[in-house]
């Protein structure tokens, strides 16, 4: 990271972070990291992992819902919403059309009704493909119906972040959907109900400075780079280079900002003990089902 | 109002001379006294924070605070809040919200600091806090920009009831310089960005951004509504005179620049629009005051 893009001017880090470009749709796939050349399907089979040197790709937001969601369970929801255009950017609503077209979402995020493991939730998975996943009026409008609605219908809520903040396309607009989700999630959070935050390569600017920050819980994907400002900016102030691991999900654990680091393959489990330890819900049958088998579950301490 | 480009309006705003958060605590309140620290870190120079009195109103005031010598802005950080700083903010503000003082913000930053420490210490989570907190506040709140309103950093102090601003303040996603240079790759394009990213109080106040504007520039607007006849002329005739010499033209120039010396006004008229500010939330229950600031951000 950081020097391959030799022409980028100053603030020029977001699109140096979205520079690692997701599996794509082909038969084989060289992983950036290790160089080995993989099937795309086993990398899809092994939840976005490179098979060789475990290193993780970004997961666009069908193949993350089917990661963590029990099978058929996703109702998308708020699609198709109208564009806003505050600035008339030039070009922008062209620009637009054509992400729709290449990554198959309406905008930068998918929200809807999911299952984990039985128990309801409201889930919005960002799109990092979509327009490096920012967040425009689109963005924060799902999302804030998204968590209204879970707090109407006492739903916890779960969020993977992935995200290189606000939308410059628009403007001051952009910026208002941070206070506009963080007001949302405050609500949520005053009616009892749980947020779980998930943050994922790379979630920075004004996403970590709103949403992605106040989950009852925060997770991160191993090696995510998660800040406020991106590495760029800051090597610009300092007037230095930054330490190897600055501003990476394990050095945001040291530093107390999240709670744990989950890999992919413990995502699902990892997901419905803490939404079932924060007040979720298990259907009836699958509750009895559990209290038949309770005395042979497996034990599980985990201390990292 | 003057007529300048939006460009024009940005430098005006980061100007040296431009007064700054405590020059309008001293301008506009009857006391203050300032209170600091975050409780958990240090203090931080780059917001000032403490309670005033307004014609007999306890209220809580909290700045972002520019240095005007180099001296000051080690102390000040050019206006650059640390995380610290957002949570010194948030702590006065939970305090006025216990004691049920209304909360007065003047915003004037670059932007919140983008160093390593501020990193460390959670800069993101800060900001993001104090939107989560302040969208629940039942105190009403009011924002005032006055100088930079730099992205994040500045609405980590605007989820208010109502937010103004003044003629010459801008409140943006990020910087002109960093508009062009990110979205067309050329970071002297600024002056273009600046007309195109709708920074300026009147292009905000199109948006429904910002509820008020006041004019920088009140000393000469003024004299245009209250001159009597043979006064105007005089004052045309002033005017023709000095339109003459270009050295009074500079002059002239130079003192619709808003500045300590000639801001008394501008306060006079900011503190009466306050009183009214208190007078009219006065009248409103606590409910009312969280739900009006839940629905000024969610029609966003
Ligand atoms: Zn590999």
């Amino acid at each position: 990271m950081g020097e391959k893009n030799k022409r980028t001017g100053q603030n020029d880090y977001m699109a140096d972070a979205f520079a690692e470009p997701q599996v794509p749709d082909g038969l084989f796939w060289k992983c950036e990291k290790c160089g080995e050349i993989i099937y795309s399907e086993d990398i899809v089979a092994n939840y976005h992992i490179c098979p060789n040197c475990q290193s993780y790709f970004r997961v666009p937001p069908r193949a993350r819902i089917s990661m963590v969601a029990d099978k058929g369970s996703f109702t998308e929801w708020d699609t198709g919403l109208p564009v806003s255009d505050p600035l008339r950017f030039p070009g922008y609503l062209e620009k637009l059309e054509r992400m729709r077209e290449i990554t198959g979402v309406d905008e930068a995020v998918v929200t809807g009704f999911v299952r984990i493991d039985g128990m309801p939730a409201a889930m919005g998975v960002m799109a990092s493909s979509f327009m490096m996943g920012s967040m425009g009026e689109i963005v924060g409008e799902k999302l804030t119906r998204m968590i209204e609605r879970a707090t109407r219908e006492r739903l916890p809520v779960v969020i993977f972040c992935c995200s290189g903040g606000a939308r410059m396309q628009e403007g001051i607009v952009s910026l208002m959907q941070m206070a506009k989700t963080a007001g949302a999630l405050k609500r949520h959070s005053d009616a009892g109900l749980y947020y779980l935050s998930v943050l994922t390569d790379p979630t920075t600017g004004g996403v970590v400075a709103s949403f992605a920050m106040l989950g009852d819980t925060i997770l991160a994907e191993p090696g995510a780079l998660i800040g406020f400002a991106g590495p760029r900016v800051i090597e610009q102030t300092i007037g230095q280079k930054l330490p190897d691991g600055f501003q990476r999900a394990e050095f945001l654990l040291e530093h107390g900002f999240v709670d744990k680091i989950v890999r992919r393959d413990r995502l699902r489990k990892t997901l419905s003990f803490l939404i079932e330890a924060n007040g979720g819900v298990k259907p009836q049958e699958m509750y009895t089902t559990r209290q038949h088998n309770s005395g042979a579950a497996q034990k599980a301490v985990e201390i990292d | 109002m003057e007529d300048l480009t939006a460009w024009e309006r940005v430098k005006r705003a980061r100007g040296g001379e431009r007064p700054t958060s405590i020059d309008y605590i001293s301008g506009i309140f009857d006391r203050f006294m300032e209170l600091h620290g975050d409780r958990a870190c240090r203090d931080d120079g780059a917001i000032v924070g403490g309670i005033a009195q307004i014609d007999g109103i306890m209220v809580t005031v909290i700045g972002e605070q520019k240095g005007r010598t180099m001296k000051q802005n080690l102390k000040r950080n050019f206006g650059m809040p640390n995380p610290e700083g957002y949570r010194k903010a948030l702590r006065l503000m939970k305090q006025a919200e216990k004691f049920g003082r209304p909360i007065v913000c003047f915003v004037d930053t670059p932007g919140a600091f983008c160093g390593m420490e501020a990193e460390e210490r959670g800069q993101g989570e800060a900001i993001a806090r104090n939107l989560y907190e302040m969208s629940a506040l039942k105190v009403p709140v009011l924002s005032i920009l006055i100088g930079e309103g730099g992205s994040g950093g500045a609405l980590a102090l605007a989820v208010a009831n109502e937010v103004w601003m003044l003629e010459n303040a801008t409140y943006s996603i990020l910087s002109p310089e960093g508009f062009a240079s990110i979205l067309w790759k050329d970071g002297k394009r600024a002056d273009e960005a600046a007309e195109v990213m709708k920074i300026t109080a009147g292009d905000l106040k199109n948006l429904c951004m910002v509820e008020r504007v006041f004019a920088e520039n009140i000393e000469r607007e003024e004299s245009e509504i209250s001159l009597t006849d043979e006064e105007t002329e005089a004052a045309a005739q002033l005017e023709e005179y000095k339109s003459d010499t270009e050295q009074e033209n500079t002059e002239q120039e130079r003192s619709s620049v808003l500045t300590r010396d000639n801001m008394q006004l501008l306060a006079d008229e900011l503190r009466a629009g306050i009183l009214e500010f208190l007078r009219i939330y006065h009248g409103k229950t606590p409910t009312q005051i969280v739900e009006e600031r839940y629905q000024r951000f969610r029609k966003f």
